[in-house]
């Protein structure tokens, strides 16, 4: 029996009276790359954020990793690297130390953390910048950084909120190339994006309009089942009947 | 306790390459000792007193001319009543007043000795005090020169200080800059520092990390801890050496009273970042919320006794206050710990009050 790394039931997280995260349901099985698509303000990164612990749901349910998220959020945390949406490494760190903390913070041993920022640095070819602070490096290598940062101590599912916001085409690619690679190696991966040609990457995709999840098949399925060429075409089908504005 | 260490070891980065702040945090101190060291060594020439003699007897003028003599003063003479030596002190137009009480001589004479009272404006005290010393040196020095003639006189000078009867400002402004610079810096700077972390996006990852959020905070702490102890030693040393300051209780009390405050200050600090999620807003809170309470209800800069009681009530419950009272008591008047206890017990009380709330606050879900 396939397990999965992430079930969701009926989801939802409430701010007042607005429903940030409306019922949503869905799973994720293990070594999935998921994309979780949506316009701006349609409460992926409310729901991400549920599903890393660092909120409670308003009702429904949802366990990661096997573990429950109102019950088990320390175990969750073991389980899980998180990149969010806003850039966040230090900046008046140096790549190596950056890395050392991370490394550190998330328990990974001295001895270990030596060994994996060896091999991370020479696979992202920043061994001379190595000690450089990591506000001097252009964005895409620091996005990269800091996706490599979050699955360094080995995760079982990483989240991944607008991991290539703002980053070159070329980057990009390199970006997706790294996701794969971690994919490869057993990580699951849900990551979100605004990129359409980076859903087609992906193996399973759901989009979310106005915080509830309106379609969820695979690129190919979507296309056939909207009678779409692109998955672009399939979205903007989909979020025309959005209300909320960007934020 | 390894990942402790991985973090308060980032802190300390954070901190030494912050080379503004740690400008800030160690000019500080120099600066504002330099400032007042030199606002106090005021020399007094030319004060205006007023002398008041109700006897006019020979001794009285030989004492009066002597005073003249010296440069120190520009005497007045007349014949005024307390009110109206109250209402000079107002005007500012005078600093000090010495009455002679009628039958000096007589008094001297008969029962050999009598009482010259000095009254001076002790709302520049500094001022007050010197010319207090210069007057009742000029006294003595009368005093010994009749007795060596032959006479065995005691002119015993009854001195009072008009507004500040303690005299409060000397030395006192040194507690003061203790409190308030260790105040400031512990304050601010954690607060700010847990803050940014807010403002940056990376709490949200320690947050998501195994990490325990408490440690978040202690971590945050220890590196303005030491610092704030490398602060307050450089002041203590700056007192004693360039402003010549003498210590006269234990050093070691001095230092461990200093120590509880600067955990009093970094709850404060938690207490703010709390609060607030912007770095500018907890850097305002930190400098008007604390600097000015600080200021004002220690009573370093204004004698709290001439306040109005609802400030005197609203000074016991200002940390700095209390500091304040421990380190006076400790540095200048040498006493020991049987003599601070009950204000360290309550400075204690509020540390744990402010670290518990602190730490209870601390938001670890979003
Ligand atoms: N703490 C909060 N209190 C009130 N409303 C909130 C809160 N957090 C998010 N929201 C609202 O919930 C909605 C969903 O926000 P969310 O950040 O999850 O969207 P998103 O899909 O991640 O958008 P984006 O693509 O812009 O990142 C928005 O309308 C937002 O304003
Ligand atoms: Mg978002």
């Amino acid at each position: 029996m396939e397990e999965k790394a992430i079930i969701c039931k009926e989801l939802t997280k409430q701010f007042g009276d607005f429903y940030a995260v409306n019922k949503i349901s869905f799973e994720v099985s293990k070594g999935e790359i998921f994309g979780f698509l949506g316009a701006n303000g349609a409460g992926k990164t409310t729901a991400m954020r549920i599903l890393c612990g660092l909120s409670y749901p308003s009702s429904g349910t949802a366990s990661v990793a096997g573990f429950d998220v109102y019950r088990q959020q320390e175990s969750i945390k073991k389980n899980i690297g998180y990149m969010s949406q806003k850039f966040s490494l230090y900046e008046n760190l140096t790549v190596l130390e950056n890395i050392e903390f991370f490394g550190g913070v998330y328990g990974v041993s001295r001895k270990e953390i030596k060994e994996r920022s060896n091999d991370l640095l020479e696979t992202l070819g920043l061994q001379k910048e190595s000690r450089k602070m990591v506000g001097e490096l252009p964005l895409g290598w620091k996005q990269k950084l800091a996706f490599s940062v979050a699955i360094f101590h080995r995760p079982k599912i990483v989240f991944l909120d607008e991991p290539t916001g703002g980053v070159d085409p070329v980057t990009r690619r390199q970006f997706w190339d790294m996701i794969y690679e971690a994919a490869a190696s057993g990580i699951t991966v849900f990551v979100t994006t605004h990129y359409m040609d980076e859903a087609e990457y992906c193996n399973r995709i759901s989009v979310m309009v106005d915080g509830r999840v309106e379609a969820l098949d695979t690129p190919a399925n979507l296309k056939h089942q909207f009678s779409a060429d692109t998955i672009d075409e399939v979205f903007y089908q989909l979020a025309r009947g959005a209300k909320r504005s960007a934020d | 306790m390894k990942q402790l260490f991985v973090f308060i070891r980032k802190e300390f980065f954070h901190v030494f390459r912050d080379r503004r702040t740690l400008l800030i945090m160690f000019g500080l101190p120099v600066v504002q000792i330099l400032l007042f060291g030199f606002a106090l060594t005021n020399e007094v020439k030319n004060a205006h007193i007023v002398i008041s003699d109700n006897s006019g007897d020979v001794q009285t003028l030989q004492i009066i001319n002597k005073i003249r003599a010296s440069s120190y003063f520009t005497v007045e003479e007349s014949v005024l009543n307390y009110k109206a030596i109250e209402k000079a002190f107002r005007r500012g137009e005078v600093k000090c007043a010495l009455i002679f009480p009628a039958h000096f001589s007589e008094d001297l004479k008969h029962g050999g000795k009598t009482q010259v009272q000095i009254i001076a404006d002790g709302s520049d005290p500094n001022t007050a005090k010197t010319i207090i010393n210069y007057l009742t040196a000029i006294i003595t020095d009368y005093q010994q020169q009749s007795s060596s003639s032959g006479l065995a006189y005691r002119i015993i000078p009854e001195t009072r200080m008009l507004y500040n009867e303690e005299g409060n400002g000397s030395l006192n402004f040194i507690p003061g800059v203790m409190a308030l610079i260790l105040m400031i810096v512990c304050t601010a700077l954690t607060s700010v520092s847990v803050v940014k972390e807010k403002e940056l996006g990376t709490m949200e990852i320690l947050l998501v990390s195994p990490f325990k959020p408490v440690l978040v905070l202690i971590a945050k702490a220890v590196p303005y801890l030491v610092l704030s102890f490398a602060n307050f030693t450089l002041i203590v040393l700056l007192s004693v050496f360039v402003l010549d300051v003498e210590i006269k209780g234990s050093v070691i009390l001095l230092f461990v009273e200093s120590t509880l405050f600067i955990i009093t200050c970094l709850s404060l600090g938690l207490l703010i970042s709390n609060a607030t999620s912007s770095q500018q807003t907890a850097l305002l809170l930190s400098l008007m919320g604390m600097m000015l309470p600080t200021m004002i209800f220690t009573g370093f800069m204004f004698p709290l006794e001439n306040m109005p009681w609802i400030f005197r009530m609203i000074s016991n419950i200002v940390p700095a206050h209390w500091y304040f009272l421990i380190i006076k008591a400790v540095m200048l008047k040498g006493l020991g710990f049987e003599y601070i206890w009950k204000e360290t017990l309550i400075l204690i009380g509020m540390t744990i009050a402010l670290l518990g709330i602190a730490l209870k606050n601390f938001k670890i879900r979003l």
